[in-house]
């Protein structure tokens, strides 16, 4: 038994690599989000084209392509990353794109009385932007970036295979040591399950606390 | 480190061996995903809730967990149990099942979709409940379905090179011996890359096509 107490400690370790990963790949996707998001409904036209070009490439390619890109092709072109760098640059980056979407379809779904008010307030385009459509808007977005947050945490198990310990990293490693496939790769199953399911209610807290005193106002 | 056409070529009919594991594991990965998918839907919308629970759970678990472990598990722990599959086929099933609880919950709003009065009229004239959903309820619930089925399978093709990690032989995984072998990581990589946001892009076109096709509800 106290064998396995050290083995459980390793996949613990590589469970906090796992969390670290998701938070720190989370905060770039949601930063990215925005700035392409917003970027999509720009009024300058080559805003709006590099927005679609980074959008369509990373949701274009796959993740795996991208990460395995980021960590053996860019340091030949002179940046070297730790794997944990590369991680959250490929996860923050692919997620982001998609959370671009959700951001460009919140905004758009918020009716144009809404825009008229703010021109009506004598509101400037980012006073507008900041005081009336994104606070309505964020929590429409909500619901879709815990769904990708999920996602990212899903796809973070693929950073083991440029040699990240995190929790799948540290299956294999005791699996190697052990010879015991069935536990070890149950054991992370069942953790990233709880921990998607952490994000789930997290999620689903933040929502009700956001639309606190809105009941009747939101259609 | 340069950019060497000539290497592109000479790696490029290996690549092609790769391309084609690719398609085989997508195109076999969406049937049985549709396939799951459907079982899944179906199961969960039974009345009989020691059926339909599990079945919710046991979806929701595998969705919310990573591709890659459960390829590991599928190609790893099967054998244990006296389970042994080929690295395709294990790919193909972990594929299957991971896209077939996203497909399930498609297939769920599609269904939904369906009006009440269909269901009240196929029971007006005592269809049984298998010819419910063959005659009336499937035929009027997949057309609009298609695109975002589509979607999911496409969304399926950009995760096939994690089956590069249980040793099939894909697009990655060639990729990535070629670049082992010759110590060139940025043309196989590329390559690879600029493979996947090719074929994603054509996909994209193909997707808004079946939209207007068949994305109309009317």
């Amino acid at each position: 038994m106290g064998q396995w107490a050290g083995y459980l400690q390793l996949i613990l370790d590589g469970a906090i690599v796992t969390i670290q990963l998701t938070l720190m790949g989370s905060a770039l996707a949601l930063v990215m989000a925005f700035l392409a998001g917003l970027g999509r409904l720009s009024r300058f036209a080559p805003v709006r084209w590099l927005a679609t070009a980074y959008i369509e490439f990373f949701r274009g390619t796959s993740i795996f392509v991208q990460l395995f890109w980021a960590y053996f092709v860019l340091p030949l072109f002179g940046f070297s990353l730790t794997p944990l760098q590369a991680g959250v640059l490929a996860l923050g980056l692919n997620v982001g794109a998609y959370g671009a979407e959700v951001v460009r379809g919140a905004i758009k779904s918020i009716g144009k009385e809404q825009y008229e008010a703010c021109t009506a307030l004598n509101f400037n385009r980012w006073q507008g932007l900041r005081y009336i459509i994104l606070p309505q808007a964020f929590v429409l977005m909500l619901p879709t970036f815990g769904n990708n947050a999920i996602e990212l945490l899903k796809a973070s198990a693929v950073v083991s295979l440029i040699s990240l310990t995190d929790m799948t990293f540290q299956a294999q490693v005791v699996r190697a040591q052990t010879g015991n496939t069935l536990v070890p790769f149950l054991t992370i199953l069942v953790l990233y399950f709880a921990i998607a399911c952490v994000i789930t209610f997290a999620i689903r807290g933040l929502e009700r606390h956001l639309t606190r005193g809105l009941d009747g106002i939101r259609s | 480190m340069e950019w060497d056409w000539a290497f592109v070529i000479q790696i490029l009919p290996t690549l092609f061996e790769g391309v084609k594991i690719t398609i085989l594991a997508t195109l076999l990965g969406s049937i049985v995903a549709a396939a799951i998918g459907l079982v899944i839907a179906i199961v969960r919308r039974s009345k009989n809730r020691i059926v339909s629970i599990p079945m919710g759970f046991v979806a929701e678990f595998i969705r919310g967990t990573p591709l890659l472990v459960q390829l590991y598990f599928i190609f790893y722990v099967l054998p244990d149990l006296g389970i042994t599959l080929s690295p395709l086929v294990a790919g193909v099933i972990g594929l299957g099942l991971h896209y077939g609880t996203y497909t399930a919950e498609v297939y769920r709003a599609g269904i939904d979709n369906v009006a009440r009065g269909q269901w009240e009229a196929a029971k007006a004239c005592n269809l049984s409940s298998i010819q419910t959903w063959t005659q009336i309820i499937l035929p009027q619930a997949l057309p609009p379905m298609i695109p975002a089925l589509a979607n999911y399978f496409i969304a399926m093709f950009k995760e096939t090179p994690l089956l590069s990690a249980i040793t099939v032989l894909e697009l990655m995984n060639q990729a990535r011996s070629i670049a082992n072998y010759n110590y060139r990581y940025i043309e196989p990589i590329t390559l690879v890359g600029a493979f996947f946001l090719i074929i994603s892009l054509v996909s994209v076109v193909g997707l808004r096509w079946l939209e207007r096709r068949y994305g109309r509800i009317d």
